[in-house]
Order: C-alpha cells, then sequence, then structure tokens
C-alpha cells in the first residue's frame, strides 16, 4: 500500500495553504527528511519533508494550486518493493477512508480541535454554575472551628515566629529561606532565632535575587521539600511573580496532578509609612486571582499563627500577606500545640444586625473600630475577617449578607478588580433578593501611594471613610 | 527495543576506549529513537493531531543521549519546551510522550500539559518549561533539593543560547556557586534563539564563558559528537557530584528544523543546514563507526530501525486513539485537596 502523503498544517492556525512548488518529481527517490515540496501557509512558506522513505510515486495536486485543504492527499510514495500498479488503488478513495500504511498512521481522518470544545460545550449545564466555574476560589461550607479556652498574649510577629518553628520542629522538609532572614534575623525580625535553633541549612540567607531564590525554591519544592520563602516585603515579588504563577502555581494541573509544589511566600504587604509609590502595595487581588494558589491574609496574632501553620502543612503554593504596621501589635493566642485555622474559613470578628462589613489584615482593625463608631450612632455592623483571601469564605459572607441585607468590603488594595470587586460580585450572584442597597467599596484611592504625610493618609481607608461607606448603604444620615 | 529503563547503568570505560563498541550501539539506538519520534510528531503536527506549539529536537539528539549515559539513578533533568528528547532519553514512554502531544488522557499530563509541559518525578524529569530560562532557577533548585537531602544527585539543567541572556540565569549561576549546588547546566547552542543568531544575541559568543564571573568550571563541547558529549559529561557530573560545585557544559549543536513547527526559518541558508546535514550529524557519524568497527553490520542496523520505528509508529497509534481527557478533567489538579 503506498504511503499518503496529506496536505500538512505547518501553523497554529492553518486550515489550507498553497502547494508553491514540487522540489521532487515522480519517480524521484526520497528519503525521511527529504524536502518535498514548499507550502505557503497563513504566515510564511515553509519547506515540507518527507516523514518516509521511497519513491515519489505520484503528485495528486499539481504546484501552484491554492486553497489546498489540509489533510487533503497531495502525493503518493511507494514503499520499498511497490511498484507502479500499486497506485491506482491508493488514488481512488478518500484519504479518510484508506487504510493505515503499515509504517506510518498518515490515512487517520484528523479529529481537528473542534472535540474538545465540543465537549466543554456540552457538558452538563450545572457546569456554567459560577461557584462551579471558581470551584477553587470559593470554599465549601465548612465546620465550625474549634475553640481553645487557655490563651497567651503575644505580638503578630512573634506568632509568625513561632508557627515556623514549630513546623520546623514538626517537619525536617520545612525550610525558611530569604534576605536577611538568618544572621541579621530578620529584617523585621519574623525570624529571631530561628538560625541559633535550626542552623543555616534550614535558614538561607539568600543573596538580593528574588526571582532567582524564589524560582530556586519552587525547584526545591518538585523535588519535595518545603520551602517557605520570605519576601522582605510583597513589593519584591513582582520579580519573582513568573515563578509563583508560571511555575508554582501551574505544574500541578500541566503535570496533570502528578507533581505539585508545597511552599509558602510569605512577607510585609501593603503599605507601611511613608515609604512611598513603590514599596506601599496590596497584592491580594494579583495573586487571588490566579488558580493553583491559596492567598492568606491574616489580622491578628491568632490568625497569623494558625493561618501559617496551615500554609506550611497545605500541599499547595500558598501566598501569605502579612502587615508590617501589625507585627507589633499583641493579640491573645491559643495556647494549645495543635492550634490550627482551617484555610478558607473567614471569622465573624463582631456580630452585627444592621450592615456586613468584610475586611482583612490591618483593615479589620479599622473595621472594628469603625463598628464602634458606628453603634454609637445606631447601626450594629458584623465585622467579618476573611483571613483567606482565596479561596474566600462566600458561605459566611453570604449567610451574613442575607441577615444584614447589607455589604460594605474594605481594603487596602486599588479598586479595580479589587477584592471588593470580587464580594460585591458573588453578593450580586448569591444574596441580590437579600439586598437593600447596593453594595459599597471602601478601597485604597486609585493612585500610586504617595510620599506626602497628609495626601498618603487620604489614600489608605481610615474610619471614616468606612462609616460614611456604611451610612451611605443603611440611608442613615 | 523495549523501552529505556529508569536510568541506564553508567557507561564502562573499556581498556583505552572511551566508550565501548557495545554502547556506542545503544547511542545509535537511543539518538534513532528520538530522530524518528521527532519525524513522527512533526508528520502528526501536519495532520493536525498536534496542535499549538511543537519544538523539535532533530539534529540536536547527541546532547541528551551522550550526557544521559552520565546519570545516575537519583539524578534530575529539567529543560525548556524543546523537550521530548529529554524525556525519552530519561526513559519516559514514547506513547505517554506522544499522547500528550496530541492532548489524549494517555499522555504524560492526561493532555493538560502538552509539548512543552511534561513531568515524570519517577524518572527524575522535572519539565518540560514554556518560559525561555525560567527551568534555570528551578533545576538550581532541584540541586538544592540534592544537597538538602545528601542523595548524591545531580541536577542536569538544560538551556538554551537564547535563554542565556535572561537575568534569572545569573541569579541562578551565583547562588550555585555561592552553594556549591550539585548541578551541570547544559547550555545547547544550536546558533539561533529563534530567528536570532547567537552572534546577533550574545556580546561575547562563548557561552561557556558566562559563569567565570562566578568562578564555575566549564567548557564547550562538539554537541554532535555523541562520544565527545559523553566524555565531557562524565568530567561535568564528577565536579559537581563530588561537592565542587556547579558546572558549565556548552554543546555546539545545531537544530535541522525551524524554531517551532510555524518557523519557516529564512534566518539561515539552506546550504548551511545541508552541510550540517551530511558533515555533523551525529546519528550519521556514530553509525559509520560501529559499521567501521565492525560491531554491526548493515542488517543488524536493519534491525535496530525496524525496532525504533516500531515504538514511534505504536506511540502514534495509541496517541490518536487514546481518548480525548474527559470533560470533568478540566477542574481537576488545580489543588491537591488537603
Amino acid at each position: 500500500m503506498p504511503i499518503q502523503v496529506l496536505m500538512p498544517a505547518l501553523s497554529p492556525t492553518m486550515t489550507e495553504g498553497k502547494l508553491a512548488k514540487w522540489c521532487k518529481k515522480e519517480g524521484d527517490t526520497v528519503a525521511a527528511g527529504d524536502v518535498i515540496a514548499e507550502i505557503e501557509t497563513d504566515k510564511a512558506t515553509m519547506e515540507f519533508e518527507a516523514a518516509d522513505e521511497g519513491v515519489l510515486g505520484k503528485i495528486l495536486v499539481q504546484e501552484g494550486t491554492e486553497g489546498v485543504a489540509v489533510n487533503t492527499l497531495i502525493a503518493l510514495i511507494l514503499a520499498d518493493g511497490e511498484d507502479a500498479s500499486a497506485l491506482d488503488a491508493a488514488a481512488a478513495p478518500a484519504p479518510a477512508a484508506a487504510p493505515v500504511a503499515a509504517a506510518s498512521v498518515v490515512a487517520a481522518p484528523a479529529p481537528v480541535a473542534a472535540a474538545p470544545v465540543a465537549a466543554v460545550a456540552a457538558g452538563p449545564a450545572e457546569e456554567l454554575d459560577p461557584v462551579i466555574l471558581t470551584k477553587t476560589a470559593y470554599s465549601g461550607p465548612m465546620p465550625d472551628e474549634k475553640t481553645y479556652d487557655k490563651t497567651v498574649r503575644m505580638t503578630v510577629r512573634e506568632a509568625l515566629r513561632d508557627a515556623m518553628a514549630e513546623e520546623m520542629r514538626r517537619d525536617e522538609k520545612v525550610f525558611l529561606l530569604g534576605e536577611e532572614v538568618a544572621q541579621y534575623q530578620g529584617a523585621y525580625k519574623v525570624s529571631q532565632g530561628l538560625l541559633d535553633e535550626f542552623g543555616p541549612k534550614r535558614v538561607v540567607d539568600t543573596p538580593i535575587t528574588e526571582l532567582g531564590f524564589t524560582g530556586m525554591a519552587a525547584g526545591a519544592a518538585f523535588k519535595g521539600l518545603r520551602p517557605i520563602v520570605e519576601f522582605m516585603t510583597f513589593n519584591f515579588s513582582m520579580q519573582a511573580i513568573d515563578h509563583i504563577i508560571n511555575s508554582a502555581a501551574k505544574t500541578l494541573y500541566m503535570a496533570g496532578g502528578q507533581l505539585g509544589c508545597p511552599i509558602v511566600f510569605r512577607g510585609a504587604n501593603g503599605a507601611a509609612a511613608r515609604v512611598g509609590a513603590q514599596h506601599s502595595q496590596c497584592y491580594a487581588s494579583w495573586y487571588a486571582h490566579c488558580p493553583g494558589l491559596k492567598v492568606l491574609s491574616p489580622w491578628s496574632a491568632a490568625d497569623a499563627k494558625g493561618l501559617l501553620k496551615a500554609a506550611i502543612r497545605d500541599p499547595n503554593p500558598v501566598v501569605f500577606l502579612e502587615n508590617e504596621i501589625l507585627y507589633g501589635q499583641s493579640f491573645d493566642v491559643p495556647d494549645d500545640p495543635d492550634y490550627i485555622i482551617p484555610i478558607g474559613k473567614a471569622k465573624i470578628e463582631r456580630p452585627g444586625t444592621d450592615v456586613t462589613i468584610t475586611a482583612f489584615s490591618l483593615m479589620v482593625g479599622t473595621a472594628l473600630e469603625a463598628a464602634e463608631v458606628l453603634a454609637a450612632q445606631g447601626i450594629s455592623a458584623e465585622v467579618i475577617n476573611l483571613r483567606s483571601i482565596r479561596p474566600l469564605d462566600v458561605p459566611t459572607i453570604v449567610q451574613s449578607v442575607k441577615k444584614t441585607n447589607r455589604c460594605v468590603s474594605v481594603e487596602e488594595g486599588w479598586p479595580f478588580a479589587g477584592i471588593g470587586s470580587e464580594i460585591s460580585s458573588v453578593v450580586n450572584e448569591q444574596a441580590f433578593d437579600w439586598l437593600d442597597a447596593p453594595v459599597r467599596r471602601v478601597t485604597g484611592v486609585d493612585v500610586p501611594m504617595p510620599y506626602a504625610a497628609n495626601l498618603e493618609k487620604l489614600v489608605v481607608p481610615d474610619v471614616n471613610r468606612i462609616v460614611e461607606a456604611v451610612k451611605a448603604v443603611c440611608y442613615a444620615s | 527495543m523495549s523501552q529505556a529503563p529508569r536510568r541506564k547503568p553508567r557507561v564502562q570505560k573499556s581498556g583505552d576506549q572511551l566508550v565501548s563498541p557495545e554502547d556506542l550501539v545503544r547511542f545509535y539506538k537511543d539518538m534513532l529513537l528520538i530522530r524518528r519520534f521527532e519525524e513522527k510528531a512533526g508528520q502528526l503536527y501536519g495532520m493536525g493531531l498536534i496542535g499549538g506549539f511543537c519544538h523539535l529536537y532533530i539534529g540536536q539528539e547527541a546532547v541528551v543521549v551522550g550526557l544521559e549515559a552520565c546519570s545516575e539513578e537519583q539524578d534530575t533533568v529539567i529543560t525548556s519546551y524543546r523537550d521530548h528528547g529529554h524525556m525519552l532519553a530519561s526513559g519516559m514512554d514514547a506513547k505517554g510522550v506522544m499522547a500528550e502531544l496530541t492532548g489524549r488522557r494517555g499522555g504524560y499530563s492526561k493532555g493538560k500539559g502538552g509539548s512543552m509541559h511534561m513531568f515524570s518525578a519517577e524518572k527524575g524529569f522535572f519539565g518540560g518549561h514554556g518560559i525561555v530560562a525560567a527551568q534555570v532557577p528551578l533545576g538550581t533548585g532541584l540541586a538544592f533539593a540534592h544537597q538538602y537531602s545528601g542523595d548524591n544527585g545531580v541536577c542536569f539543567c538544560y538551556l538554551g543560547d537564547g535563554a542565556v541572556n535572561q537575568g534569572q540565569v545569573y541569579e541562578s549561576f551565583n547562588m550555585a556557586a555561592l552553594w556549591k549546588l550539585p548541578v551541570v547546566y547544559v547550555i545547547e547552542n544550536n546558533r539561533y534563539g529563534m530567528g536570532t543568531s547567537v552572534e546577533r544575541a550574545s556580546a561575547n559568543p562563548d557561552l561557556h564563558l558566562r559563569g567565570s564571573a562566578y568562578g564555575i568550571a566549564s567548557e564547550a563541547v562538539d554537541g554532535m559528537s555523541v562520544e565527545a558529549v559523553f566524555e565531557a559529561g562524565q568530567r561535568a557530573a564528577e565536579h559537581a557530584r563530588s561537592g565542587k560545585g556547579p558546572y558549565i557544559l556548552e554543546a555546539k549543536t545545531y537544530r535541522y528544523r525551524g524554531h517551532s513547527m510555524s518557523d519557516p526559518a529564512k534566518y539561515r541558508s539552506k546550504e548551511e543546514v545541508a552541510k550540517m546535514r551530511s558533515e555533523h550529524d551525529p546519528i550519521d557519524q556514530v553509525k559509520n563507526k560501529i559499521l567501521g568497527l565492525g560491531v554491526i553490520d548493515e542488517d543488524g542496523l536493519k534491525e535496530i530501525d525496524k525496532e525504533v520505528k516500531a515504538i514511534v509508529t505504536e506511540s502514534a497509534e495509541f496517541a490518536q486513539t487514546s481518548p480525548e481527557p474527559d470533560p470533568s478533567e478540566l477542574y481537576t489538579d488545580v489543588l491537591i485537596e488537603a
């Protein structure tokens, strides 16, 4: 059976092309790799090489022919031992119906791309539900959190350090790396004491080389280690964002589930004070946008400890957004070796009946202050500490809004496509009929952070702006 | 011919000969498998069975085959998107690789990765990376993990002549040298980063010198000669494995095909390609040598050709008959459920 030569697709988008020139004549011997024709695609003129050896028996599409569809039979190659009498039989049937030549699979019909698209489109209607479409972005229903009787007072800084130390004692594969984490004891003293306890093998001072050490840590995680990468601040993670997204977040999927990346990226996020535009940015919505990542942002020391331990134990890449201003604040933390917070669980910090305020990180404190002010004015605000940005605890938010019928989201980040946009959207999708007012967003102002103290103060959400937003959705004056 | 094992045993030196005649025959087989596999992949692409980007390794076979013979069981391999040859040399199953190219559920990534994104933790192959030079810090991390766990392993981290101008390569070189990580950086210099020649892209085209600022030992080698690659690879692997830190091996090689399937390769002359193919082909060189040594005759070569062809044909058939992934697979493997 002669080998069938089909019109090839020579670019990702080519459906037909011009057979510009035959480089071999009928009767010529061809070897695998020989250029047999030149074909004009939608982009360029390409050389077309033979994939089999034999004698070019018959040319079926003459040179100069335009609009030749991909997979049209254009020539026949006689294999070793075949003569011209084999040609007539081979040329007659449609290419799709021809039997597969022993040494070649060219005769198989090409199921050009349409099939997978159709399969998805034909899937069950429920797959178009927005909750399903964002399956890994929203939490499912979660059991109630464990309560702890005994607590101890500590700063957020100490809580983060203790979380790392406890997990490093628990698992030899956990190690910390970053700039100034070891000998300097942490640029913000978060890793204080860790070098003394665990030594330089597990507490690794890196050069100032964010892209390099982030990629290196992701590679180590592919091999089963559990790195904690400290960014001195998350502003510098932009140098490394390719490895956070393309290497850490996507590999499990690209590998069909056989290779994951258990890694934590942590550090100070958001504005500190008077450090200017390049050092004052919230990355919550940047990272929360991406499937394959979990994104956490603690407020209290209890959040910090329980969530960081959960992040380190999680088999997935976790972005852990801390806040420099919070490092020195003290909170009560459960005094229990098994204390941990499940990822994806928000916390109602203050129950209320008139409005739901969502916030995370530093803004939780500001929202709680605003709730005090509002209480004095007769408005009962329920304050939700999101803790987990992705997955987002949508059930807790929606349940609260169904009770209060009003929602204000608070965040330091910019408004466009921010966390508030997502909350507004999901409340719209899941609690529209319960809303008595449109959802309002209180966000950082849509400008790079200014240096001047008075201007900076205008950018970051404060108690007053939250109070005003709440009054607006309550139609109160 | 059965598929290659997890890792081949290291080649044994016999007397004064660096590579035994039997090893050369095996090199021939391994290179031929890559060549025929890639030709078949090109053909399936032409039929519309493989979509998107597809970067063929034809012409460069000696590099990965020569170096794979220098590796040990626990070693790791990582490379860019021109990766099919590395997978086959690592002992990954041709059927699984080809089925991934066609986007079928029998592929290594269940059809969700494609040509540029395949992995086999079992075979020590860590991708398959589509961002130029991203594999260099990742491979440095694999070496970090070898050192951390003390498994005496080495990472073979491949990069192209285009990748050497990315900043993250030097961030990696610095850390690898600083911490004496067991990594061999293999620069596969095929002379063109897509359509731009090394001379037009690199201020100093001697790419193996790129680690000199970090004191990294290096050499350039004829990447069209599997024996030369193997010989240099032994030195490189030994250096890295013995705790002396990274090693840069620049393999001067050549890709016969375009950068990807849709590249007409107008940036070089037909004569240049023809000369490489006729005078430096890595497979022909070994073929002539083993025939000359009398370790195999024409019939023996034909037998090998047949065996290789059978593997490739089987892989192509599997890649067309394996079903597409179930639509439900869309949502799996985004996160590991804790």
